[in-house]
């Protein structure tokens, strides 16, 4: 019963957030749909018990990445509402949704098609290590700092590699006297 | 009552809410066109994606599935700083711009 009312209460934040991210006419609203939507995503994570995910979705979703797409917002200055009402490409949005009712089609198909003796999973359990061994902190921990070393040591590259791409983006090309640099 | 006591929440709910939330993620990029607003819908379309990765975490009893989550996440957080530091960029050099005004590599 209450395991219903979690569920139905958090699908219904993800939903209407994400909802609110597509329907809003203004960007701030679309940021603060988003917020919910991950809030509600935080929540089924430790109704999955993936603790350090929930904690991990609400600091890093929620915190750093909406955070930062308010500053954009505010550093462009684009908070102002857009019309939505035009459309300027003929037959987009039906197309779109034909689009979207397609692909929600075939995600569903496949999932209730696969499922033979009333269970949608298949594959082998256990491969890396069962989830009820202990803390989920550790568990997790233990798989990226064994069986998941070599993916987690490529990830500080593509940090580095994503703060090195934002700085030169971000950089505005400066010129002096007598430089003769060309405008890149 | 106890109609809903006897109803429990399966794994299928949780791929179910993964799929539709993948879907407004994906109409959403299709019909918006503010470059900021189609982000958030990917970022969208990246959490339906986890939330299917837990939910399979959870039902086949394998934390390697959390395991791929952290990394998507890792991903995610690039791709936003790369995002929208070409956004600004963009909007920069051209205030108000749509996805339609970034033309420059078509042939």
């Amino acid at each position: 019963m209450i395991e219903i009312a979690v569920f139905v209460l958090a699908a219904a934040a993800v939903l209407g957030g994400a909802l609110g991210v597509v329907l809003a006419r203004n960007p701030v609203h679309a940021a603060l749909g988003l917020i919910g939507s991950f809030f509600g995503i935080a929540v089924l994570f430790v109704d999955l018990d993936a603790h350090f995910l929930a904690a991990v979705q609400v600091i890093v979703y929620a915190g750093a990445v909406v955070v930062l797409f308010l500053f954009v917002i505010m550093l462009l200055g684009v908070d102002r509402s857009e019309d939505l009402s035009v459309e300027p490409l003929g037959g987009q949005r039906p197309l779109a949704g034909a689009a979207g009712i397609a692909l929600l089609g075939v995600a569903l198909a496949t999932l209730f098609l696969a499922q033979g003796d009333g269970d949608v999973v298949t594959g082998t359990p256990s491969v890396i290590g069962s989830l009820a061994g202990g803390e989920n902190v550790a568990l997790l921990g233990r798989a990226l700092f064994t069986d998941y070393l070599f993916a987690f040591e490529i990830t500080s590259v593509l940090l580095v590699i994503a703060v090195v791409g934002a700085v030169v983006l971000a950089r505005t090309p400066r010129r002096r006297a007598g430089d003769e640099q060309v405008e890149p | 009552m106890n109609v809903l006591a006897a109803i429990e929440v399966t794994v299928s709910w949780y791929l179910v809410l993964g799929a539709v939330l993948f879907t407004i993620g994906a109409v959403g990029l299709l019909v918006r066109r503010n470059p900021l607003v189609m982000f958030m819908c990917v970022e969208l379309m990246l959490n339906a994606v986890n939330l299917t990765f837990v939910a399979f975490a959870k039902e086949l009893d394998d934390v390697g599935g959390q395991a791929v989550v952290f990394f998507v996440l890792v991903v995610a957080a690039a791709e936003v700083v790369v995002g929208l530091g070409i956004i600004v960029a963009l909007m920069r050099r051209k205030p108000g711009s749509t996805a339609d005004d970034v033309s420059l590599l078509k042939g």
